[in-house]
């Protein structure tokens, strides 16, 4: 309060009430008297059902892979360190639909990988919900890193140094000293992960497809249905926000502690 | 800090003031000024707006370099999108002179908010094709082809016009397709074929024209059934800036020149 100059006051409330304001909107046009029968929808269900479930496979998905890449990012010494870091960050400052591009280029039937798996093994992989977890774990991966990074060099190596010193394995080191200490920004990260898997719309559409209850996730459908049940799409776009805040709540306490 | 700023730091606050003043309206003449400044130097400056169904797309631009060879000084614009899409943007207020629609079923949602002047006009439709992979690799010759295993198909989700027309199709052929994806728009559509991605998709005669040899169309009889053809209907905006101008853009869409470069793209006319 007193530390902040006033001229502030006014961009900062505008920059607020920026977000603030379209989203009560929001509120305000919603049908109450139909809300419960619109989020209860057999296409509500199916995409609720399917966009918590493919956001946890893509938040577990992020930890095993995008973990490991944190700490070889964070502790390792490899050459092209920076080049590194800037490929997996990519992500954050393309647009979605990029990403669903190059994916489907990639694993499409007619791309070199999506080829093989297709003349192969008759597999298919766009059009499954497999198609949307990596689509989302593609755009989603990058928040995992970053957080996980920044805790990292913030805790420092001193103490996996002492646990070297007294004997410990690497991989003791990992699991006794690193992860506990980095729990936090782990956790922080990992939600940040899931939220972001949760408001993905133009990587899945580009690359998955937009099916009922396997590829159709709350976006794709909101989308879809602000073409002709604006009351349905406005319906399901306030469920996302409630999830939404309840994620930004959770992760946020955790920060405080 | 103190409450009473000193004189030094009002200065500094001042000029901070401004300077976040200033780029502020920079951000928003940046975001907002593209259209004011040009139209200024034209003597007589008529812009003609016209909010047209994306299946037009190629159709309206050749015929607005046409008319606006004809018509000196008048610049026509375009907003193609999902005829829903422009029909509520119409609804809401967004300036337009003249809407034209992929279905008839969009226009009735203008003219019933009393957006449009008189009775809109049917001038052309279009019918379903499936568009398959060059040279037919699947063999696709009907509707219930797109069924048999090892067949992928993809069609517009029904919420839009081109998917209710397939649902229309769907129950005249008494067959049910299991689509790997239910696309927003007939463009969708026609890139899952593009790029090999699905055998078969349900798009319109004029799709497969414009995708020029990318993919084939395969004629089916249901396609000219009721309710599976697709209207297309033109009318004057209600608040339009010059009623006359666009008036004469719907009669030019309707008439002689309109129907030969429509009936070039695939549409069949009235």
């Amino acid at each position: 309060m007193s530390g902040v100059p006033r001229v502030l006051w006014v961009p900062a409330a505008l920059a607020w009430l920026l977000v603030a304001v379209p989203v009560a909107g929001l509120i305000v046009r919603v049908d109450l008297s139909n809300f419960f029968g619109l989020v209860t929808s057999p296409a509500a269900l199916a995409a609720l059902w399917l966009s918590l479930k493919t956001g946890l496979a893509t938040m577990v998905c992020c930890l095993v892979l995008g973990g490991p890449l944190a700490i070889v990012l964070a502790r390792s010494h490899l050459p092209g360190l920076p080049f590194i870091r800037s490929v997996v960050l990519l992500p954050l400052v393309l647009p979605p639909v990029v990403g669903g591009l190059t994916l489907l280029f990639l694993l499409g039937r007619t791309g070199p990988v999506g080829g093989f798996l297709y003349d192969r093994f008759d597999i298919t992989v766009p059009f499954s919900t497999t198609a949307v977890v990596l689509a989302q774990t593609f755009v989603a991966m990058p928040f995992l890193v970053v957080s996980l990074e920044g805790s990292l060099r913030t805790a420092g190596e001193r103490y996996e140094a002492v646990a070297a010193t007294l004997g410990a394995s690497p991989v003791t080191t990992l699991w006794r000293v690193t992860v506990p200490v980095v729990l936090p920004g782990l956790l922080s990260g990992s939600v940040l992960a899931f939220a972001r898997a949760l408001g993905e719309f133009g990587a899945t559409i580009t690359f998955a497809g937009s099916l009922q209850g396997t590829t159709r996730t709350l976006p794709l459908l909101i989308y879809l249905q602000s073409q002709d049940d604006i009351d349905g799409a406005v319906a399901m776009s306030l469920v996302l926000v409630v999830i939404a805040i309840v994620v930004i709540v959770v992760s946020r306490t955790r920060d405080l502690r | 800090m103190s409450t009473q700023p000193s004189p030094r730091t009002a200065r500094r606050s001042a000029v901070l003031v401004a300077a976040l003043a200033a780029l502020l309206g920079l951000a928003l003449a940046a975001c907002g000024g593209s259209g004011s400044s040009d139209q200024a130097q034209q003597d007589p400056p008529k812009t003609l707006t016209v909010s047209a169904a994306a299946s037009l797309t190629e159709v309206y631009q050749g015929l607005a370099q046409q008319f606006q060879a004809a018509n000196p000084g008048v610049t026509v614009k375009f907003n193609f999108g999902g005829s829903d899409q422009l029909a509520q943007q119409v609804v809401q207020g967004a300036p337009a002179d003249v809407l034209a629609t992929a279905s008839t079923k969009t226009m009735q949602t203008a003219v019933q908010a009393g957006k449009i002047q008189g009775e809109p006009v049917v001038y052309a439709t279009n019918k379903l094709q499936i568009a398959v992979a060059p040279n037919n690799p699947k063999q696709v010759a009907q509707l219930a082809d797109l069924t048999k295993p090892g067949v992928t198909s993809v069609v517009c989700a029904p919420a839009v016009p081109c998917g209710a027309a397939a649902v229309a199709a769907e129950k005249a052929a008494n067959v049910t397709l299991k689509p790997v994806s239910e696309e927003q728009d007939v463009k969708g559509v026609l890139t899952r074929v593009e790029t090999g991605n699905a055998d078969g998709g349900l798009v319109y005669v004029t799709d497969v024209k414009s995708a020029a040899g990318k993919v084939t169309g395969v004629d089916f009889p249901q396609a000219s059934a009721q309710g599976v053809t697709q209207s297309y209907p033109i009318g004057v905006v209600t608040g339009s800036a010059d009623p006359q101008l666009a008036q004469s853009w719907v009669s030019f869409v309707t008439g002689p020149q309109g129907k030969a470069a429509l009936q070039q793209a695939g549409f069949t006319t009235k």
